[in-house]
């Protein structure tokens, strides 16, 4: 799984779980993958990122990648800016571990880069 | 009487075991026609041009379809009830990301994630009830409307399925307006049973949009299967010296006025109206 899945990834299909997200991730083996850089992918689907879900997400998994406190404007045109966040939406793949649902703390395991979203009937509104 | 549908058989996260996950990367029949179907639902997803969108495949299966999405550029998550067959397509070594999920539980995405969904024979499973608790018509609705919570507005989505039943179609249908989508059915070819493929266009909120049509088979060459619209009447030469009936000269001209008519007249030869032999 992607980061970029990750910060669209919600729990929210939980009984009684308003926003589900974002997931906080436990994180037992990441890789690192290459993928071709596409700069107008980047800037298209930068507004929809959450960006302090990205932040958080890339803390949890502890990796060493510095992101500005902020998203400005300015930013988002910025060449060495955007290559960053390719890299890290698209090139960190979490292949083991879990998703944990910061409502219900309900974990969702990661099992070969997929995680498992299924539920229980007693979990579903 | 027996059936070969294979939602009639076990639940898909059943059926969809490993033999018949890796028929979904070996069988070059079944690879032929899901190429072919995603190639027609995405192009009935009118995604703009040259740009690349995020696109959801709603059971994504070996990831078939997705492949035909990553060769047009676009990025795609892939969600599917059978482990099996998102194994197969991680072996694929598929580009999209993949998601183990029951769609009828909803879809655990962010609102206003998406540019548009396909999904290429999914939608059937839903119409059935594989547990005690399962009701159909509620993981219906429950499917479309956070489905169209999660696309953009103005997306669209695209789902071939196979309905067993008009019935069928109606509680789709249905429970798709009453989550608030716009749209309706697209049938290809609908004059032959075997070649018929049924196409649910749903439009998300946005502007107004035109239902796209469905393909007959016959793009290009319509003008044949209609009359010809002719404003003034056929006046005929020579009304004085009429053609004597029954004559070769009669015939063709009472097939030029049918032909003009529209109707089904076979073409002229040189048997046209030719004599035939005196018998004895």
């Amino acid at each position: 799984m992607k980061l970029i899945t990750h910060n669209m990834l919600t729990s929210n299909i939980i009984k009684g779980v308003k926003n589900g997200f974002p997931l906080k991730i436990n994180a037992v083996k990441v890789e690192n993958i290459t993928v071709d850089y596409n700069r107008d992918f980047i800037t298209r689907m930068l507004p929809r990122i959450e960006y302090n879900a990205l932040r958080s997400a890339v803390s949890d998994i502890g990796i060493n990648e510095s992101l500005p406190e902020v998203l400005s404007e300015s930013l988002q045109e910025d060449d060495e800016f955007l290559k960053k966040m390719h890299k890290v939406l698209l090139e960190i793949e979490i292949e083991e571990g879990e998703l944990i649902c910061p409502e219900t703390g309900r974990k969702f395991p990661i099992r070969k880069g997929i995680p498992n979203m299924l539920l229980s009937e007693s979990e579903v509104s | 009487m027996g059936s070969k549908r294979p939602e009639h058989q076990a639940p898909p996260e059943v059926y969809y075991n490993e033999d018949e996950a890796r028929k979904y990367s070996q069988n070059t029949h079944i690879i032929d026609i899901q190429t072919r179907l995603s190639e027609r639902a995405i192009e009935l997803l009118n995604l703009p041009d040259e740009e690349p969108c995020m696109i959801l495949d709603i059971g994504c299966g070996s990831g078939l379809s997705g492949e035909v999405l990553t060769d047009l550029g676009h990025s795609w998550i892939g969600l599917d009830i059978s482990p099996a067959m998102l194994d197969v397509a991680q072996e694929r070594e598929v580009e999209g990301d993949l998601v183990n999920g029951d769609i009828g539980y909803g879809m655990p995405f962010r609102a206003g994630s998406f540019d548009g969904a396909i999904s290429i024979s999914a939608l059937q499973w839903l119409c059935n009830a594989d547990k005690n608790f399962h009701n159909p018509v509620k993981r219906l609705y429950k499917f479309f409307s956070t489905l169209y919570a999660c696309l953009n507005r103005g997306a669209r989505a695209v789902f071939q399925f196979y309905p067993e039943t008009s019935h069928q179609v109606d509680m789709i249908t249905q429970q798709a307006m009453k989550a608030g989508f716009t749209g309706g059915l697209v049938i290809d070819y609908p004059n032959s049973t075997k070649a018929k493929k049924m196409f649910l266009c749903l439009f998300s909120g946005g502007s107004v949009q035109q239902l796209p049509k469905g393909l007959t088979g016959e793009e290009g060459n319509e003008e044949q299967s209609h009359a010809r619209f002719d404003k003034a009447r056929q006046r005929y030469k020579d009304l004085k010296g009429k053609s004597l009936k029954k004559s070769r000269t009669w015939i063709l001209e009472k097939k030029e006025r049918w032909r003009n008519q529209g109707r089904d007249v076979r073409p002229n030869s040189r048997y046209t109206g030719r004599k035939r032999p005196q018998p004895f």
